[in-house]
């Protein structure tokens, strides 16, 4: 019996009676993390993460028909068994395990397998079936220790100082752009942020994230020569904006699991390009999949048929599933909402 | 070889020119001196032979990754770059020694005689010593497809900066068929008597498209128009009773056209002729797809070069009596080159092309449309007082082209592109109607801007009928203006026709898939192209 079918709206659980992630507005979803892909308006009741709750109060608006659910607590809806399990994507990122009559789905969501040190690690759930992402289901994708990155990272700002040159680095604004300053050594130099992530962040620390509290860039600041020795977070849809202009001269780093290939960094205009992703590599997805013990999988959201046709000849049942998620390293980042002006001020 | 491999990403990792040259000159100032030599070759597409064809190299590296030959060439559609895609797939190198450039290239040209076996243990030791870098750079450089974003020009600064010596004697040196096993960098580039080759052609001068309108070039009677020919633009040499043809590509092609031979005999030593290589019979040019004909054929025979015969058309003199005239006036060469050809027999397998008289620059539009019944691709445009210059500079010379043929399509299949667009699809195939059906007859690349590619490439993802291997079919309903130079018939397609630089010139969102143009209409267009209408 199938515990997830794939429809118009999303993935349904049919004995349950919800969705997860749906596409459009349904009676009950379960969200399993923030980017606005899988968390989407108008439904009626969400269930998600407490973490992946706070973001929806910001990305979403706040209304109060949002119920958290701590990783590993266990709640029951019409008999199906419903628990999240870390996914290591984002803060508040979850794998959502359904059990049904002892029949265990796990849908992976998002994720990547390396720690990176703010989203709590992932943590492979047993299941019989496995939902799984493949956006870097390719050998060419495969991650460096992401201490090695940072270490470009703070090479490349260091030069820039020495150059004359602000840093500007250009990382999906949830998610992403935590991690990097996470990852930071703040003692290199000052480091401001875009409004959104500005206000990300804020939210964040308002449910116990422990995120520095890093100015934000503003109108206010006329002194242009403050960016000087500074590292400037920015998203992606900033590429190429008058907003960047007050930074100049800078160097642009773009951090994604695509400037793996060349093609993407150039296409990018970047100066540099980090290769840091979100995303699980070939290794993590190869590994992650073992070790679920699951016989079935079910590819989406990726290179899902070659993937697909990669796990049949290691003996899995696979197949690919086309699905409305997209690559949020790929795509140009939505903006909130109502709160930016043209110059991503937030207002 | 690190050195260089960096040098390559470096390179690949900036658009701006400036950096461009700094980097380069850095290079040539640090390098050793083998190692600037061949990097120098390489720079100028002076590549050493393939030693392992794309097929086997693509074997090795599956077997040395340790992933099926499927995956690897799934992986090699997405990439889009076969050389990227070994340096992302091979698995990290367990030996620590590091080699040069010039050690490397030494290594391949001793693999000439080496059978298969050992072809493939060299190449899979020498990946084992490599950085991922590396790797892509000395596989391109074994499966010869080594290529980098510089011009011949960028070069020639970064060496002019370097060593101090002007660009256009750096120019000069690097043109011919020098060969980097018999010289040194110093002899090439350093040495102020350097033994000039005798086959050495100039660095051609090169004109822009015209920007503006041709009234604003100033006083219409300081200008030559001269026909745009459509052949292939060629230097004539004559120097110590041999002679040498050398291509715009500077190709050495004076194998190619054994009947003009005849110009040894006729023309004096220490003669370099600028001009072009034209189909010609009975008085007349004929359409360049006769040319094609014969190009790139091993052995001429002689039916070849019965039903493609070629004339010169000489347009400018650089060399006389063995001295280098291009700083005279075009005015004075001209003189010089008109004495020289009006002097040989009329029949001779060089002429003067026809001149154009104009007196004012209004005269000049009407003429520019009979360019097809010349077989000329429109106008150049040349300041009488200008000197040759070396390549492409803005100000004397002009070109100015009648507008491309052009036809309505619809896009059927589309493919991954490569490069800069891999994991893009940017590479279409368009079709026109018979009747209910669609037939294919072109594939174009470029002509859209990356924010239209953006949104077609999204479209075809959604709109995808079918996947054969990188191949998606997708449903027949963007329609683009497809504009090309030429057109002739071909056995090898199914619509019978092939076009010459097929392009996008735009999107027809204002058109719908049944407004496109029919197989009846490319055949009237061909049938008017070779009529020269």
């Amino acid at each position: 019996m199938d515990l997830i079918e794939f429809r118009e709206k999303g993935m349904y659980c049919s004995v349950g009676q919800f969705y997860i992630d749906p596409y459009k507005g349904v009676d009950k979803a379960i969200i399993s993390h923030g980017h606005g892909d899988h968390a989407r308006y108008g439904s009626k009741h969400y269930l998600a993460h407490p973490d992946t709750v706070a973001i929806m109060n910001v990305r979403l608006g706040k209304v109060n028909n949002y119920q958290g659910l701590e990783y590993g607590e266990e709640i029951n809806i019409n008999g199906v068994k419903i628990s999240l399990h870390p996914a290591g994507h984002i803060i508040g990122s979850s794998q959502v395990r359904l059990e049904y009559q002892g029949e265990v789905w796990v849908f992976g969501g998002d994720y990547k397998t390396q720690d990176d040190g703010i989203s709590q690690a992932f943590v492979p759930v047993p299941c019989h079936t496995f939902i799984s992402e493949c956006t870097f289901g390719l050998p060419i994708y495969n991650w460096k220790p992401q201490a090695e990155i940072f270490e470009d990272i703070h090479n490349w700002w260091l030069n820039n100082q020495q150059r004359g040159l602000a840093s500007v680095i250009l990382a999906y604004s949830l998610g992403k752009a935590q991690r990097i300053i996470h990852n930071l050594d703040l003692n290199t130099g000052p480091v401001y942020t875009h409004g959104s992530i500005y206000q990300l962040n804020k939210a964040l620390r308002e449910v116990g994230q422990n995120i520095p509290e890093l100015p934000k860039v503003d109108l206010s600041i006329k002194n242009k020569g403050l960016y000087r020795n500074a590292l400037i977070i920015a998203p992606p849809s900033s590429a190429g904006s008058p907003w960047l202009k007050r930074f100049s001269p800078f160097s642009l780093g773009v951090c994604s699991g695509w400037m793996a290939l060349r093609g993407s960094k150039r296409r990018q205009a970047a100066d540099k390009g980090f290769v840091l992703s979100d995303h699980a590599d070939w290794v993590g997805l190869n590994s992650a999949i073992a070790a679920t013990g699951c016989e079935r999988v079910i590819a989406t959201h990726g290179y899902t048929q070659i993937f697909a046709a990669w796990l049949r000849e290691k003996g899995y049942d696979a197949f690919a599933q086309k699905t409305l998620f997209e690559d949020e390293e790929q795509s140009k980042e939505e903006v909130l909402p109502n709160v930016e002006n043209e110059n991503g001020e937030v207002n | 070889m690190k050195d260089f491999a960096q040098l390559y990403y470096d390179l690949d990792q900036t658009n701006k020119t400036n950096d461009k040259v700094e980097i380069l000159k850095e290079y040539f100032l640090n390098a050793n001196e083998e190692d600037k030599k061949w990097a120098l070759a390489l720079f100028i597409g002076k590549r050493p032979k393939r030693i392992i064809s794309s097929t086997l190299l693509r074997e090795y590296a599956a077997e040395f990754s340790g992933i099926p030959l499927w995956l690897f060439e799934e992986s090699y559609s997405i990439v889009g770059d076969l050389s990227e895609t070994i340096s992302l797939l091979l698995p990290p190198p367990t030996q620590a020694e590091s080699y040069s450039l010039s050690y490397w290239i030494g290594l391949m040209q001793s693999m000439g005689k080496k059978s298969i076996d050992e072809r493939k243990e060299a190449m899979i030791q020498a990946w084992d010593t490599m950085n991922s870098q590396e790797r892509m750079v000395f596989s391109k450089i074994t499966s010869s497809t080594f290529r980098v974003g510089v011009s011949q020009n960028l070069v020639i600064r970064a060496l002019s900066q370097a060593y101090h010596i002007d660009g256009n004697v750096i120019a000069h040196r690097l043109m011919g068929n020098w060969n980097p096993n018999e010289i040194s960098f110093d002899e090439l580039i350093l040495s102020h008597n350097n033994k000039d080759l005798l086959s050495r052609p100039y660095p051609f001068c090169l004109a822009y498209p015209i920007e503006k309108q041709v009234n604003e070039l100033g006083q219409a009677t300081k200008w030559v128009a001269e026909w745009k020919w459509d052949g292939i633009r060629s230097q004539i040499i004559k120097r110590a009773g041999q002679l040498f043809i050398w291509s715009r590509g500077e190709e050495l092609i004076t194998d190619k056209f054994p009947e003009l031979q005849t110009l040894l005999n006729i023309i004096p030593d220490g003669t370099v002729i600028d001009g072009e290589i034209l189909p010609y019979s009975e008085g007349k040019v004929l359409t360049f797809n006769v040319l094609q004909t014969r190009i790139g054929r091993k052995n001429l025979n002689p039916k070849i070069l019965r039903e493609a015969p070629v004339i010169v058309y000489a347009y400018d003199l650089l060399e006389w009596d063995n001295e280098d005239i291009r700083g005279k006036t075009l005015a004075d060469r001209q003189a010089l080159l008109n004495t020289l050809v009006n002097g040989l027999d009329q029949n001779a397998q060089i002429q003067l092309p026809p001149s154009i008289y104009f007196n004012d620059w209004d005269e000049l539009p009407a003429i520019r449309t009979k360019s097809r019944a010349y077989m000329a691709e429109g106008l150049m445009l040349k300041r009488k007082e200008s000197i040759y210059q070396v390549g492409r500079k803005k100000g004397d010379w002009w070109k100015w082209k009648i507008d491309p043929l052009s036809i309505d399509a619809v896009m059927i299949y589309a493919q991954r592109g490569s490069g800069r667009r891999a994991n893009l699809y940017t590479d279409y195939t368009f079709a026109v109607k018979n009747g209910e059906e669609f037939v294919p007859f072109t594939k174009a690349y470029s002509g859209l801007t990356d924010k239209e590619i953006l949104e077609v490439d999204k479209w075809i993802k959604f709109h995808t009928k079918e996947k054969f291997g990188p191949v998606r079919t997708v449903d027949p309903q963007l329609v683009f203006e497809i504009g090309f130079e030429g057109i002739q018939k071909s056995s090898r397609h199914k619509s019978g026709i092939a076009l010459r630089f097929p392009r996008m010139l735009r999107w027809r969102t204002d058109k719908v898939v049944n407004d496109i143009n029919t197989l009846e209409d490319l055949q009237q267009m061909l049938a008017q192209y070779e009529k020269g209408l």
